[in-house]
């Protein structure tokens, strides 16, 4: 009986691909390979390609964990070497909480509040900065939108935030406090200890967290579908409107008419599916020899 | 001495960035509950409970989509939980160590962070598709695919917790083993088992990419389950993106009564799990 059930947890998953696979077969046989490096997009002429979406995708999650793995560590820093021991675990639990907060909610506010305040501050000082730098010129140009890639890897950020930082926080928490004792012992200082103590007992562990935070980034829908601008095209600028794979999906499947235009965005689920359990499948085994290592 | 200062040196520069890091950080969660309290609480008023969401520029409140969000979460939750709770008992109890187990515990975990707009593309294959219409449920079941893993992890977790001895006790006293795994098992972890499913009810009442097109949205009351049901996140996600001003406040109410009902129930949820661990 239970054992039935273990393997319906198998039969799920095998359903969730094997279903993703068909759906996706109509789309591939018509546009074979290409429509994985194609960037046209078009309900109309029923063209599809998925490059602007998995390049959205990335780009976006790129720019996440740009932001959220040096902040998500310091706090996690800040939380295990530096707080005060009356507000370590109010402050660890209040991070938790955070992290099961609905994604629709950063959602909504990324879109009436985050998106305004860089359109009138941060996306001008940006622009004004890098507008004479070769390279980073084109990376950061064009009219301040509001909305668009950056402003999604931002919301992304801030979402994954207290998830790598419990991760992470988790993670240091293993290092045996005699490994501490004895390089503070030596003279060393708080930083050093970190660096050349903590972070390289649980390095494993704490690369596995970042790409836990890095799928859940990657699969992110209704935080991003608000803010992203929904732009099937690939902008040099990170300023730009784009889409990713999760918006696309979310934005056009109930208005998707036709079998190809159903199937093409079916394809850009097995896509993502793949993408993901790529990272996922990795940053479990990384947590696992953490795990391991811990002798539990 | 010059470079004892420059040890400290860094040592402070780091530090400061670690603090402003968590000042950052920890800021940025505080402004948006702030901003959802502020902007939610202007639109709270009897209505919202009372009424049917309106068409624009009429008045009205959420009263279909809360229902329909009770309705497909509880019943969502108790098709999933059995299920889970089948599996991480086989997990804990019967399958620990053997290869079957190793390779689910593994697949769970994937299950767990998958994007859930993958599951429900996967539930709108399965049962959209072959039903020709949206359903309230293909929502229930798409919420159920994503409550499954959630109630395995936490079922096999707090089996674990269970001291040993206790097991050999029971079995010493001539118990068989589904007896023990019921009377002892079940009974030393109940209030963690507890914990799985507030989290799990937690992680569900929140979902609006799998149901976007699973159930789809209703703008009057249904109970009919096998007709478009009406729940609070797909109504927050069209009325947010709408133009009309009435819709969005509707929109920040929602988002405002979600957030409160998942940090209670997560909140619930951590006080159980510390009554189990101890």
């Amino acid at each position: 009986m239970t054992q039935i059930a273990a393997i319906a947890v198998l039969i799920i998953l095998g359903g969730v691909i094997a279903s993703l696979v068909s759906g996706s077969i109509p789309a591939f046989k018509a546009f074979g390979f290409d429509f994985i490096t194609t960037e046209t997009w078009n309900p109309v002429t029923d063209k599809f390609g998925a490059l602007a979406s998995i390049s959205g995708t990335i780009t976006t999650s790129i720019i996440a964990m740009v932001i959220a793995v040096p902040i998500g560590i310091g706090v996690a820093i800040f939380l295990t070497e530096l707080c005060p021991p009356v507000l370590r675990r109010p402050l660890g639990i209040a991070i938790e909480l955070l992290a099961g907060i609905p994604s629709i909610i950063y959602g909504i506010w990324g879109l009436f509040v985050l998106a305004p305040f860089l359109q009138q501050y941060i996306e001008p000082a940006l622009i004004g900065t890098f507008a004479n730098i070769p390279g980073l010129s084109s990376v950061f140009a064009g009219p301040p939108y509001g909305i668009g890639t950056f402003t999604a890897g931002f919301v992304l950020a801030i979402m994954v935030l207290p998830f790598i930082t419990s991760i992470s926080r988790d993670v240091f928490e293993t290092v045996p406090p005699v490994l501490k004792e004895a390089a503070y012992g030596v003279g060393s200082t708080t930083w050093e200890v970190v660096w050349n103590v903590v972070i390289p007992y649980t390095r494993v562990g704490v690369i596995g967290g970042v790409m836990l935070g890095l799928g859940r980034a990657l699969g992110e829908t209704m935080a991003v579908t608000f803010v992203i601008g929904n732009a099937h095209r690939i902008s040099a600028s990170i300023l730009a409107p784009g889409t990713t794979i999760s918006a696309t999906i979310a934005n056009e499947f109930t208005e998707a008419v036709g079998d190809l235009y159903t199937s093409s965005l079916i394809a850009l689920g097995l896509i993502l599916f793949v993408i993901t359990f790529v990272v996922l499948a990795f940053a479990r085994l990384m947590l696992m020899r953490i795990e391991s290592k811990k002798g539990v | 001495m010059s470079l004892y200062a420059g040890r400290r040196r860094s040592n402070s520069i780091a530090m400061t960035l670690c603090f402003a890091a968590a000042i950052f950080g920890l800021g940025f969660l505080a402004l948006i509950l702030g901003t959802l309290v502020w902007r939610g609480v202007a639109g709270l008023n009897l209505a919202v409970f009372t009424e049917m969401t309106p068409p624009p520029g009429n008045e009205g409140g959420l009263l279909n989509a809360i229902a329909g969000s009770l309705v497909m979460t509880i019943i969502g939750v108790a098709i999933g939980t059995p299920l889970g709770m089948l599996a991480g008992t086989y997990m804990a109890e019967y399958g620990r160590f053997s290869k079957l187990a190793m390779v689910i515990r593994f697949i769970n975990d994937i299950l767990l962070s998958a994007p859930s707009i993958v599951i429900g593309l996967f539930i709108y294959e399965l049962l959209v598709v072959r039903m020709g219409h949206f359903s309230a449920i293909a929502g229930i079941v798409a919420l159920a695919v994503i409550v499954v893993p959630v109630v395995v992890r936490t079922t096999e977790d707090m089996l674990n917790l269970v001291p040993t001895p206790l097991r050999e006790a029971a079995s010493a006293l001539g118990m068989p083993r589904s007896h023990v795994i019921r009377r002892v098992c079940y009974k030393a972890a109940r209030a963690g088992l507890i914990t799985g499913v507030l989290l799990a009810i937690a992680r569900v009442s929140g979902e609006t990419a799998p149901l976007l097109f699973t159930s789809l949205n209703n703008q009057f009351w249904s109970s009919d389950l096998n007709a478009p049901m009406a729940s609070l996140p797909v109504v927050i996600f069209q009325f947010a993106l709408s133009p009309y001003q009435d819709w969005q406040q509707l929109a920040w109410t929602g988002a405002l009564l979600i957030t409160f009902a998942v940090l209670t129930l997560s909140i619930g949820a951590r006080w159980l799990a510390g009554k189990t661990v101890r």
